[in-house]
């Protein structure tokens, strides 16, 4: 199978060179004003040396496009809006650092901590104005260090999502909630309790508000609040309890979290009516609205008596790249250009995720009451930690999950986790 | 170029006849030159942008060199050694040479750039506004040729210039709505495109104020700051919050008296110190035997089944009295044209529990890839599957290498079809698979795909999660070097060198074995 290997080789070569060769039929590319050809590409016309490069993920370059088009043609540069499709945190700190990176990229607020420990994004200084317009939540989300560091433009955070037609009543506990699904099941209305992706290896994501619900927490807080990476708190005696409300609703207990149900099928399984309850974020809403269903989105319900379920919050966000050609063009965009409401509104449109914007959300809200409910599901939501060290957090996080719902011990699990992330942080 | 060949061929022997000049040797000559033009005409203007002129001038020497190889008429084995070596050089010994010398930093997140960039990041990301200072609106302008800033305070609606040498104030200038100088006498005002144009002057300029500076932010607003944290030279430390931090050449970090470090980092060399915490990590070195066992027994099972199964099929398919051969070989080669990514995320749904195709099929409910033993069923399962085309193939091909009256003689011999097999075509066909077979095993070890895309390496034990039960070791550094810590470039590179070592000693144990079986059969 080396053969395999060494014809990929060759075919890479190949196509290094085709596009060598293609690069000299078009001309010596020397000229930086040369206006770009690549067919992502958006080009305003007035070209006058300046240029603009932003990165995004493929949903919203089709939304970004008019509006860097339209900032191109009132500032006179050429703006152009590329598409990164995997890996986009890591494609943009190699390309940065080898000084072929964007001067503006877009993200989710919980790169900074990685992005400003790598010197990748400059500060965003916004006026007390504009931060004002955000709802708090957005901007703590994008502060670091004290620090602003992104404009944000779309709030997420997962809500519980329901079958109207089967479950009329929104579940006030999750003890309801369980209730109410099992009851289903039993009378063969639905195959599954609860649609929460597990998987077989965990996913913090999905049921931290569950956890945080049973009195569990991942970080201590640090004195100006933020996550303490020198405290984590996976093991102690809180989470251990929580670990334990999971196992009760794990497999061995009522069955409304199975590693069976993973991210591939959690809402395709909703879609097709086979379960009452998703719990998932706006992201889900496409497919949902496909299977042909009424539905209702409420937040997460917490424990009879427990902590409340607050979901995980990310802000969708602008960054200025540190090493980008265009500073101020980059700064004049996304701290005067994005945090406009129009600009907010039609980023929405093209891709239906909660704006950011305090005043954008509540011309939105009047056209579609799922992105206002999104937003309160979230209210009490809690930032995702921005802080390098959560990466150390998800997998073991994740694993322990899984094998309390498997029905695996829950100190034990939480204990192993616990001195995991410790010998990959040195605690 | 065959031709070319025989030209060179009559070089050497008669007194220099013209040499005749063929088509191909036309295309090929004027196709190398070509690419070697290409990559001149692309890989030179942003060299020369960049300012890196050792690289430019062994560009210009290497193309310089190929251009005079393919224009002489001598030279002509070069000729044929270079393109390879070339790509010999540029696809094989670099990427190694390179991966080495990672190994001996700490390349990775946080440590990426150089101290200076680290520095930069650390000032301009201390920059907080200074108390009270207003939001100035900014208008970029020109004075004698010289950028400046028209600053509007907009309270007092008072407009000053800022240059370089700090703040003067300016009368008579005519102020917008939006707050932008519209004209103002003596300055020639910049319209958006022209500001847009100088923008990287515009980001540049930093007017002096008496508690810190003026800085454009974008092109209509500028804000007066202060770095909260400023790099000495002289003490080779950052002064400032919490401070001094002093840099740690050792760990690429400013570190402060308490232990603490600044985010910011840069990359140094930390000599064999990867290497060591390969070998001496109780998180690796306490799972590395049970991980490297299942290792050995994944690549021997994928490269021996896939084997075995795909040289029944061709043996099967081999037998003289065999009809409709080649629509089953079509049929056989189709996992082998599909592509592996697809279906290794196909396999992985079908092994769940509660929605996969498998348990479906059979009526049962087993967690497939959620208990230890099954899980390590499926993968192998799964690979042998992928894996058993490409057997198939070179099987068949070498079966068609080896006279059917061999066999045939054997029988005569009066030895069982079993025994024809056993002791004719089994060890003529190892003579030919052999390597390929040992290159099989050295794929598999390190068959990443195979195990991140089904069981990702799982089932984990809940006791210790840091490694799962079908994880390879490639699997398992992977997580180690890019997971829990971000992504570390340097560790990785240590590990990958580990497992080249690991899997160049088997290989070359395994090598010398079949040059004797070579000597036997041969």
């Amino acid at each position: 199978m080396r053969k395999r290997a060494m014809g990929a080789a060759h075919l890479a070569a190949l196509s290094a060179l085709a596009v060598a060769v293609t690069a000299c039929g078009g001309g010596e590319p020397a000229a930086p004003s040369a206006a770009p050809t690549g067919s992502s590409g958006a080009t305003a016309p007035a070209a006058q040396g300046g240029k603009l490069v932003i990165w995004a993920d493929p949903n919203r370059v089709k939304a970004l496009k008019p509006f860097a088009e339209q900032f191109g043609t009132e500032n006179g540069v050429t703006a152009e809006v590329k598409e990164i499709s995997k890996d986009n945190q890591q494609v943009f700190l190699t390309a940065s650092q080898q000084g072929s990176g964007p001067d503006i990229m877009v993200g989710a607020h919980d790169w900074i901590g990685n992005l400003v420990q790598n010197g990748a994004i400059d500060p965003v200084n916004l006026t007390e104005e504009q931060k004002a317009a955000f709802p708090e939540i957005a901007m703590k989300a994008v502060t670091f260090n004290g620090q602003v560091y992104a404009a944000p433009y779309a709030v997420e955070n997962i809500a519980l999502i329901r079958n109207t037609d089967l479950a009329p009543d929104a579940p006030a506990t999750i003890e309801d909630l369980v209730a109410k699904g099992k009851a289903l099941k039993a009378a063969g209305k639905v195959k599954e309790v609860l649609c929460l992706p597990v998987a077989q290896k965990g996913d913090a994501f999905h049921v931290y508000p569950i956890f945080a619900s049973g009195g569990g927490a991942l970080f201590g807080a640090t004195a100006t609040g933020d996550p303490d990476p020198k405290k984590v708190l996976v093991g102690s005696a809180d989470s251990v309890k929580a670990f334990d409300r999971l196992k009760e609703l794990g497999e061995k207990g009522e069955g409304a979290l199975k590693t069976s149900i993973t991210n591939e099928n959690y809402i395709a399984t909703f879609a097709a009516k086979k379960c009452a309850f998703l719990i998932s974020g706006p992201w889900a809403m496409g497919d949902v609205k496909k299977g042909g269903f009424p539905y209702d989105i409420t937040p997460v319900p917490s424990f009879k008596g427990g902590k409340p379920a607050t979901p995980f919050v990310g802000v969708q966000s602008f960054f200025v790249a540190a090493k980008g050609k265009n500073k101020a063009l980059a700064q004049e965009f996304v701290a005067n250009y994005v945090t406009n409401k129009d600009v907010a509104k039609a980023l929405y449109e093209a891709d239906p995720r909660p704006p950011a914007l305090t005043a954008a959300l509540q011309e939105v809200q009047a056209a579609d009451a799922d992105a206002g409910k999104f937003m309160e599901a979230g209210k009490n939501g809690f930032p995702m930690p921005a802080i390098p060290e959560m990466a150390a957090i998800w997998e073991p996080f994740g694993i322990a999950e899984a094998a309390v719902v498997k029905g695996g011990d829950a100190a034990k699990s939480a204990a192993a986790a616990q001195k995991a992330i410790d010998s990959s942080l040195k605690n | 170029m065959a031709h070319d060949a025989h030209a060179a061929a009559d070089t050497r022997r008669g007194p220099r006849p013209r040499r005749e000049v063929t088509t191909a040797f036309v295309v090929s000559r004027v196709a190398v030159l070509a690419v070697a033009a290409a990559l001149l005409l692309y890989a030179a203007p942003p060299l020369a942008a960049d300012g890196s002129w050792v690289s430019l001038a062994l560009l210009c020497a290497a193309s310089a060199g190929i251009a005079f190889l393919y224009l002489t008429r001598r030279f002509v084995p070069a000729k044929y050694l270079i393109p390879g070596t070339v790509c010999l050089l540029a696809f094989q010994v670099f990427p190694v040479l390179y991966t080495v010398s990672t190994a001996f930093t700490n390349f990775g997140d946080g440590h990426r750039g150089d101290k200076q960039a680290a520095v930069t990041a650390i000032e301009t990301g201390s920059v907080r506004q200074a108390p009270g200072s207003p939001e100035y609106a900014l208008t970029a302008a020109v004075r004698d040729g010289e950028l400046v800033f028209l600053l509007v305070d907009p309270k007092t609606k008072q407009v000053q210039a800022g240059s370089g040498r700090g703040l003067a104030p300016v009368t008579g200038a005519q102020v917008g709505i939006t707050g932008k100088v519209l004209r103002a006498p003596g300055f020639t005002v910049l319209k958006a495109p022209e500001a847009a144009a100088r923008g990287q002057e515009i980001s540049k300029l930093a007017v002096p104020t008496r508690g810190g500076v003026i800085k454009a932010n974008g092109l209509s607003r500028a804000v007066e700051g202060r770095a909260s944290l400023v790099y000495d030279a002289a003490c080779d430390c950052v002064n400032g919050e919490n401070g001094p931090w002093r840099a740690d050449g050792a760990r690429g970090y400013f570190v402060n008296a308490r232990g603490d470090h600044l985010a910011q980092g840069w990359q140094v060399n930390v000599g064999f110190g990867n290497f060591t915490r390969v070998l001496t990590d109780p998180t690796i070195s306490g799972y590395f035997l049970g991980v490297f066992g299942w290792n050995l027994v994944f690549a021997l099972a994928s490269a021996g089944g896939t084997f075995v199964l795909g040289m029944a099929v061709a043996l099967a398919l081999h037998h003289p009295r065999m009809r409709g051969t080649k629509i089953y070989r079509i049929a056989l080669i189709l996992p082998y044209a599909m592509p592996s990514f697809a279906m290794l995320l196909v396999w992985r749904d079908m092994f769940n529990r509660d929605f996969g195709l498998i348990n479906q099929l059979f009526g049962t409910n087993v967690d497939w890839l959620g208990q230890t033993g099954t899980a390590r069923a499926a993968v192998i399962l799964v690979n042998l599957w992928l894996g058993f085309p490409y057997m198939f193939l070179v099987t068949t091909g070498a079966l068609q290498a080896i006279p059917r009256e061999l066999t045939e003689a054997a029988a005569i011999d009066g030895a069982s079809p079993w025994h024809g097999f056993r002791k004719v075509t089994l060890p003529l066909l190892l003579v030919a698979l052999t390597p390929l077979l040992i290159s099989s095993f050295a794929f598999n070890f390190n068959n990443f795909n195979a195990i991140q895309l089904t069981s990702e390496g799982g089932p984990f034990p809940a006791e210790s999660p840091q490694v799962g039960a079908t994880d390879l070791l490639i699997t398992y550094t992977f997580r180690l070097a890019f997971g829990a810590g971000g992504a570390q470039f340097g560790f990785a590179a240590a590990i990958s060198v580990f497992i080249f070592a690991l899997v160049a000693v088997i290989s070359a144990v395994a090598f010398r074995r079949t040059r004797k079986q070579e000597e036997v059969y041969a």
